[in-house]
């Protein structure tokens, strides 16, 4: 396969803070260095690496360093990372929006960017209007635009409103019908960015389905940049991750959504401890993890996936009367349900010693995202007495099962969601 | 092997010259769709619509025959003095609505430009060309006014000079557009220019025989230079003044040597102006 795009050590900085006179004076020193003396420009050497943890030590700030790398035709390629790592910025040298500072992008064939759906929507002209307005901004030609107005406008849903100003259309609307002109672009490289998270679910279920079409029917070359890992583990054969402005994952989608999942969104979901540190009057926490049943703590767990919880503790001395209880927080931190042994241990009389104990969370019970668990254990003498309490203890992320295309990809509602049994019968 | 054919090769810097044209061109359909916006979306929701392109114009020469032609008693060589003034504030105001909408292009635009790439040249362009509509509105006044009083029996007639109207119009627009290139260049890092900008537009209109007819400075000298001669190396007098002469046939012609001067500095402002905006167009979104 000849390679659709080449990426050469491109690199992007930025300024920090305002336009000020010293913008000017480095402006000047610029123009001096370059212009005059025939150097190098002396602001291209410093600037800080893009990370947003600490301050940056410099005015001149790395928004995208030393990124090389190529796109086949015919590819589908996902851009993921956190926000800030600079996959926007990518997106917008190569649709030319602005330049790189360094290092050059080679591409073959025609580039359609879709970094906004609807650009250049003038509120008092018709959807039919803007339409072509739209479209020509995107690149098309007006017979282009005729030929496929009928195409348009059906796949956009807006039919009956097309000759009504925009002013007047809900937001949606709007939407579905920049979404339908840019679905329609026949470029040979297409640049999406995070478009497909507008919209109800019935429309991103046709949006995802038409990116499909595109890439996998008709052959072109696709950059995607998304923060959900289902629609981008459904679209894409290949993904690259960036962090802070540097390319440090490239390979397969699966892979490197697996990498992203672990070590991206500061998952802590095995803790171990030498010494002890999480308990008193004779109660120590040695270990406590989560993971898919039989599997690493550095895999993924999905939702379709029983899950395993391992607690490792020694008693100092016998205990008559010992439990341990946990609550499961979803990630705004509010407590979903609390979850103990203590049904099944409760009056068993503890030697001192080392144990274990493993609590299994059946598949299709937790929804995916992200968890944390806050730990605590009890001991009861004649009133209960607290002997371990700790707040998110441990986090989590459960992952989405694999959703075919055409199916619903955002997390329906709710921490939980289990998989009930539904009867049907005909009644007439 | 692969062959090194690539279509599009994104650099930090181009070669100076390197307008591509051929790119500009492919996106004809949507100069005219912007032409079109521009002029569909200034009459929406006004009830004088179109109308206020004449009543502007019209109070504009009134309190200009009240100051100038009243107060201070400028001569206006002979032409009606409403006719004398509508004149240039026609051709005025085309100049300075060039003017005020390419030197914007920039920051009016940030939204558009900053979310998808086609050849940014295409907006001032456009805003240019949609100017004509108001232009050829105010001109329509310029001529009912002018078969007014050659109805009620005032000696004016056009001569030859009339038939360089579409070529002044063309200079107008296109010094217009290359002060608007390089202003709005220049604007979108250090916005003090705006500013003195919009006062220099202002100013520029007195430096221009609008007001008063050319040959009224004559003679004069400020600091020792012939005002003749300053003014007319403002390169939009000779363009006001052949048009004047030409319409109204008062006064004398400027002189070929001084259209030939406006031209070619509209043609060297143009190209400079094309030069500085492609340089600019490609990072302005990191400083507007």
């Amino acid at each position: 396969m000849p390679t659709a795009i080449e990426f050469d050590n491109i690199g992007k900085q930025y300024r920090l803070g305002l336009v000020s006179t010293q913008t000017l004076s480095h402006d000047l020193n610029r123009w001096w260095a370059v212009n005059v003396r025939h150097k190098e420009d002396p602001y291209l050497k410093i600037g800080s690496v893009n990370d947003r943890s600490t301050a940056a030590d410099s005015e001149y700030v790395w928004a995208l360093q030393n990124i090389s790398f190529k796109v086949e035709q015919g590819s589908v390629v996902g851009i993921i990372g956190r926000n800030g790592a600079g996959k926007s910025t990518l997106l917008k040298l190569l649709s030319k929006v602005t330049g790189p500072t360094v290092g050059t992008i080679r591409a073959r064939g025609r580039i359609g960017s879709l970094l906004e759906v609807g650009t250049g929507f003038h509120p008092e002209m018709t959807g039919r209007e803007n339409v072509y307005m739209n479209g020509a901004i995107l690149g098309m030609t007006k017979p282009e635009i005729a030929r496929k107005l009928d195409e348009i406008v059906d796949f956009s849903g807006c039919e009956w409103y097309i000759d009504t100003p925009v002013k007047r259309y809900s937001s949606g609307m709007k939407v579905r019908l920049g979404f339908a002109v840019a679905a329609h672009l026949d470029p040979e490289i297409l640049v999406v960015d995070e478009v497909l998270a507008v919209g109800d679910a019935e429309f991103q279920k046709k949006a995802i389905g038409k990116m499909q079409d595109v890439s996998k029917g008709e052959g072109r070359t696709v950059l995607f940049v998304s923060h959900n890992m289902t629609s981008v583990k459904a679209l894409c054969q290949r993904a690259v991750i960036l962090k802070n402005g540097l390319l440090v994952d490239d390979g397969d989608v699966d892979t490197i959504v697996t990498h992203y999942l672990r070590g991206d969104n500061d998952v802590d979901n095995h803790k171990v401890w030498e010494t002890p540190a999480i308990g008193k009057d004779g109660f120590h926490l040695l270990e406590i993890g989560i993971r898919r049943k039989g599997a690493d703590y550095t895999d993924v767990m999905r939702m379709d996936q029983e899950i395993e919880l391992l607690m490792r503790y020694r008693l100092d001395r016998p205990m008559e009367k010992f439990w341990i209880t946990l609550h499961m927080k979803n990630e705004q931190g509010n407590k979903i349900f609390s979850f103990s042994g203590g049904n099944r241990c409760y009056d068993k009389r503890h030697d001192a010693g080392e144990y274990e104990q493993i609590c299994y969370i059946p598949a299709n019970f937790l929804n995916w995202g992200n968890f944390a668990i806050d730990f605590m254990a009890f001991e009861q003498v004649n009133n209960i007495k607290v002997i371990a309490n700790e707040s998110d203890l441990i986090s989590f992320t459960v992952s989405n099962r694999q959703v075919p295309i055409g199916g619903y990809m955002g997390r329906e509602p709710g921490d939980v969601r289990t998989c009930f049994e539904f009867k049907e019968r005909k009644l007439q | 092997m692969q062959d090194e054919h690539w279509d599009i090769v994104i650099q930090p810097k181009d070669r100076l010259l390197s307008v591509d044209f051929k790119e500009i061109w492919r996106y004809r359909d949507l100069f005219a769709l912007f032409v079109k916006r521009n002029i569909v979306v200034q009459y929406k929701q006004t009830i004088l619509g179109p109308l206020w392109y004449i009543i502007q114009p019209a109070l504009t020469v009134l309190m200009y025959m009240v100051v100038f032609g009243g107060i201070a008693g400028i001569p206006t060589d002979g032409v009606p003095q409403p006719l004398f003034y509508l004149a240039g504030v026609c051709m005025w105001q085309y100049f300075s609505d060039c003017l005020n909408s390419t030197a914007n292009t920039f920051a009016a635009n940030a939204g558009m430009f900053g979310k998808v790439y086609f050849p940014r040249i295409v907006t001032p362009l456009s805003d240019v060309t949609s100017n004509l509509l108001r232009f050829s509105i105010q001109f329509l006044l310029f001529v009912a006014v002018y078969v007014y009083y050659v109805a009620s029996g005032q000696s004016i007639a056009p001569n030859a000079y009339a038939l360089l109207f579409p070529l002044l119009v063309l200079m107008l627009a296109g010094l217009a557009l290359g002060f608007g290139m390089i202003i709005s260049s220049m604007t979108t890092k250090y916005r003090d220019l705006r500013i003195l900008f919009s006062f220099i537009v202002q100013l520029w209109m007195y430096g221009t025989p609008i007001v008063y007819p050319l040959s009224q400075v004559a003679g004069r000298k400020v600091a020792g230079m012939d005002l003749h001669l300053l003014m007319s190396l403002n390169p939009v007098t000779p363009v006001i003044e052949t048009f004047k002469y030409g319409c109204l046939d008062a006064g004398t012609f400027i002189g070929w040597h001084w259209l030939a001067y406006s031209f070619l500095f509209m043609v060297v402002l143009l190209a400079f102006g094309l030069v500085v905006f492609n340089k600019v167009q490609k990072s302005f979104m990191d400083t507007v």
